[in-house]
């Protein structure tokens, strides 16, 4: 079977997979980060989001093996130790999750929409939101949750992580 | 928003206290079924069938059997001492017979009724074998022609069940036909209209899992499901499909991604995971994905109905008559039978006086995935049709729709208000929550807004619609009588510390809601103890005493009742044990403000005195008094409640494309006194998401074989963030008359009144083309065809 190493949160990570092992899989099954969702089966619904070299992707598209060598974060790597990300602290205030299945996705894609566009309005929020499917919130407070989770990593000015 | 002059505090009633379980949640610390893993476990895959109606000719195990990895395989032979899945309601027929109600196997029994009906589940050491090993199962199928137009399903001389040679499951009505009729005759005009409620996947973005355990030394099954309602499928695995009594099965539905309904039912998958680890001594994990999930998940919807509404010469609605065929799909799911019935037809009077109501559903099998209730559950399909034919009349007539609307509403000193079919409203105002809508729409202007929009080419149009719901399912003898084969009341468990901190146990089950913040806060409120010190326990049938579970916006109405209930056996102990401890009389003892005190007095014992004393009790006079501060309640509502609103939508129609943009949403409910208005809102808008979503963008498609065609997300369009506007939303207040905490339930609320909304909304846009109606869903191909079918 291949072997492949990698960095999950930081942390570095040498795991036997077989070829037809998604990332997904890697992290839920092997590495017991089950923070990372799978809701679907056609890469539509973005529960599975992760940060690979700092951009956001879907770990249920990507092979296990394709992750050679990468930098992953997953939605437990986020927070500083006690202290929430400020977007995972934004979903809080602005109840931008209910039953929390697909919030990690939506934080991560967030973290890196700000990337992008540092300042988003709302229809920038919603447009970018195309690749992650929430049933729960009818998606107002997610994007009222996404634009102030913006403001507060620009007031923190701070490095994002991954 | 004009609720209950609150908060008092930070985190009691009235107060949108940010939620305790999102501390675990964005955090990605959340528990779902699928997160759990058990040594030594196993995985099954199910084969399904690929056909819609066909003999099963014999299965050929053998290349499977043989397969790397594989532990075990099953099939129907295999099951044959396991009962049916169960369903919960008796319907009677018309004639008075019972509706039929064919077995519904846990494995397929020599037929295939739907595709995705399980054939076969093969278990192996992980799920990429038993995968490979389904492939190698070879199934000699006799295709039979597919049942698919429920319309013609009588006629069609095929029959899915032998138990229903007509494809029939009942033939139901209510009211009487002749007292309408007659009303009929004497109308000055009549609207008819035809429409459809279109098939939903209920698609909770958490796919359906299971697994099961045994433990061989002491006989006991678990059973960790995504469920809405643990106990509930500990009663009707245990009792109907495995024969298991219910002490030797816990059923455990730990943190659950959504169920709009969906995970309310006891399904297929649930029985086999729990039978199948008592046969192997092994966990056997289950976990779908999302395409088998539109094959093997309920459904929801799917009516056909004929509608119409007499009115006399100054627009009085003077009866109503509906005539519906509701979908069954190929078996009866745990509530299918009374989501078109009591859920459905009981609400036709809406928030209208009309006198007299007829309605008659006919419920039919057909070869497709069965259905059953889902967000709102018979509700929207009464609202749509009612606020649908009332829109109709309007323009019919030449009414402002909200002018008509109004002239038929039920007066606020009409409370309480016996309606034509069955129920009993306590309360509401109905003036009030349209006020308010139109107002925050600015229903006044928009005729300027149409224009200015005509000046960009866009055809602009304004729906109203004003719902009404039955929630807090349900007093139990009104059930019992209307054929439910269960209770329907809550139970609950308060559990006070030594410490003084609070325990409770709860059957209400959240799966989104925000029970752990929104009972803390009730019990927080009424005991004067920190919020912080209140943990909520639910999902556990071995650590909850009892439960009907979550659905039908019933937790806080019942489920929060029953914990008030509790808290008032628990303060009524307090006063006994505080008595003792400041020898003073029982009767002398009130409770405020956290403590108890003797009345007229500065003596006092504070909440936690008391606790703490209830379990260090060295000088109780024990015949009397009995250690402990805990208790048990079960509440059984006294009546339905019933949450009414008004919702406006106004959308902008693209002719080029028949491409729908909202352009604003403005819903007004009365949902009574409110707990927690952000949760509350959150609720509100979800629902809306769900409602707009039928109405212009989901749809559950089957060919003429049977093939489900919108099997995926790349087929079934689920709404989107850039699908949807902000909503704006408010509420309004009539507290419910008969329960403690004055609530009526705000889950369902959205998915209910908005499709009308949307739809009177397109086709007003669409008026100039002389469209009357528009089937949901409204895609801009179906617009694009009306306007050029009409232009
Ligand atoms: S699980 Fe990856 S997109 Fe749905
Ligand atoms: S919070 Fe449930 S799917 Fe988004």
């Amino acid at each position: 079977m291949p072997q492949v190493t990698l960095t999950v949160n930081e942390k570095p990570i040498a795991a036997e997979v077989e070829g037809r092992t998604l990332l997904v899989q890697l992290l839920r099954d092997t590495l017991g980060l089950t923070g990372t969702h799978v809701g679907c089966d056609t890469s539509q619904c973005g529960a599975c989001t992760v940060h690979v070299n700092g951009r956001s992707v879907k770990s249920c598209c990507m092979l296990a093996v394709q992750a050679e060598g990468a930098r992953v974060t997953t939605i437990e790597g986020v927070s500083d130790g006690q202290t929430l990300h400020p977007m995972q602290a934004a979903f809080r205030e602005c109840h931008g999750l209910q039953c929390g299945f697909c919030t990690p996705g939506m934080i991560m894609s967030a973290i890196d929409m700000v990337k992008h566009h540092p300042d988003p309005d709302e229809q920038t929020v919603r447009k970018w939101l195309d690749g992650n499917l929430c049933r729960c919130t009818g998606y107002h407070n997610i994007v009222k949750a996404i634009r102030a989770g913006a403001a507060a990593m620009k007031a923190k000015t701070r490095e994002n992580v991954a | 928003m004009t609720h209950q002059p609150r908060p008092i505090s930070e985190t009691g009633i009235g107060a949108s206290v940010r939620r305790t379980e999102d501390a675990r949640f964005v955090r990605g610390k959340g528990r779902y079924t699928d997160d759990i893993n058990l040594a030594g476990q196993t995985y099954v895959v199910f084969l399904r069938s690929p056909h819609a109606h066909a003999t099963i000719k014999s299965i050929d195990l053998a290349n499977a059997r043989r397969a790397p990895g594989v532990v075990a395989i099953y099939t129907s032979v295999d099951l044959a001492k396991l009962g049916g899945l169960p369903c919960g309601w008796l319907i009677t027929n018309r004639d008075g017979s019972p509706m039929r109600e064919p077995k519904h196997p846990v494995l397929a029994e020599g037929k295939v009724r739907h595709v995705g009906d399980p054939v076969a589940a093969i278990i192996a050491d992980t799920i990429a074998h038993a995968r490979d090993a389904a492939e190698l199962i070879d199934v000699d199928y006799d295709p039979l022609p597919a049942v698919m137009d429920m319309t013609s399903a009588a006629a069609s001389g095929v029959a899915l069940h032998e138990a229903a040679p007509d494809n029939t499951c009942y033939d139901w009505d209510i009211g009487d036909k002749a007292v309408v009729d007659a009303a009929f005759a004497k109308a000055a005009h009549l609207t008819t209209l035809k429409l459809s409620n279109n098939r939903l996947a209920p698609n909770a973005i958490e796919p359906r899992a299971a697994i099961g355990d045994y433990n061989s030394a002491t006989g006991e099954h678990t059973l960790y499901t995504t469920s809405q309602n643990p106990h509930v499928i500990r009663l009707l695995m245990g009792a109907f499909v495995l024969q298991v009594p219910e002490h030797k099965i816990r059923v455990v539905a730990p943190d659950v991604g959504g169920g709009f309904g969906s995970k309310i039912y006891h399904y297929a998958e649930e029985a086999l995971v729990t039978w199948a680890a008592a046969q192997l001594g092994r966990p056997v994990k289950w976990t779908s994905d999302r395409s088998e999930a539109f094959i093997s998940d309920a459904q929801g919807r799917d009516h056909k109905t004929t509608v119409e509404l007499a009115l006399d010469k100054d627009g009085k609605f003077l009866g109503l008559r509906v005539e519906t065929f509701a979908n069954m799909g190929a078996y009866l799911s745990t509530f299918a039978s009374v989501i078109p019935t009591y859920l459905h037809a009981t609400l036709l009077a809406g928030q209208y006086t009309t006198p007299v109501i007829y309605c008659r559903i006919k419920a039919m099998f057909t070869s497709t995935v069965p259905v059953d209730a889902y967000r709102g559950a018979g509700r929207p399909e009464a609202t749509y049709l009612l606020e649908r034919v009332v829109d109709l009349a309007a323009r019919e007539t030449g009414r402002d729709p909200a002018a008509l609307r109004r002239q038929n509403f039920i007066q606020p000193h009409q409370f309480p208000y016996q309606t034509p079919v069955a129920l009993t409203y306590d309360t509401g105002n109905y003036q009030a929550t349209m006020d308010a809508a139109l107002a925050a729409a600015d229903y006044v202007g928009f005729p300027a807004r149409k224009a200015e929009a005509k000046t960009r080419g866009k055809l602009r149009g304004i729906g109203i619609a004003a719902y009404i719901e039955a929630c807090g399912i349900a007093p139990s003898n009104i059930a019992g009588a209307l054929g439910a084969r269960a209770g329907l009341y809550e139970a609950a468990t308060v559990r006070v510390n030594p410490t003084g901190s609070i325990s409770v146990f709860t059957g209400s089950h959240s799966h989104g809601q925000g029970h752990e913040t929104t009972f803390a806060q009730v019990v927080s409120e009424k005991l004067g103890v920190p919020f912080e010190s209140v943990d909520i326990v639910h999902g556990d049938t071995a650590r909850i005493p009892f439960g009907m579970g979550t659905y039908g916006s019933r937790s806080l109405a019942v489920g929060g009742s029953a914990i008030v209930k509790a808290i008032d056996k628990i303060v009524a102990k307090g006063k006994k044990i505080a008595a003792h401890m400041l020898e003073a009389a029982e009767a002398d003892m009130v409770f405020e403000d956290g403590a108890f005190k003797v009345t007229g007095t500065d003596r006092q014992k504070t909440f936690g005195e008391v606790a703490f004393q209830a379990y260090v009790p060295h000088n109780f006079p024990l015949e009397t008094l009995e250690p402990g501060l805990e208790e048990n309640a079960f509440y059984d509502p006294k009546n339905f409640t019933f949450p009414a609103g008004t919702y406006v939508c106004e959308v902008e129609i693209d002719p080029d494309t028949g491409v729908v943009e909202i352009k604003a949403f403005n819903a007004c409910d009365d949902f009574g006194n409110i707990i927690n208005p952000m949760i509350v809102e959150g609720q509100v808008h979800g629902g809306l998401a769900q409602g707009i979503g039928q109405a212009l963008l989901e749809h559950c498609i089957y060919d003429d074989n049977g093939q489900l065609v919108t099997g995926s997300y790349m087929d079934y369009a689920m709404p989107r963030a850039s699908d949807l506007p902000s909503f704006a939303v408010s509420t309004t207040s009539t507290p419910c008359t008969h329960n403690p905490l004055g609530v009526k339930g705000c889950g369902e609320a959205g998915a209910i009144g908005s499709p009308p909304a949307v739809i009177n909304a397109v086709v007003n846009a669409l008026s100039d083309y002389g469209v009357s109606h528009i089937d949901m869903p409204a895609t801009p191909q179906a617009i694009w065809r009306v306007i050029h079918s009409k232009a």
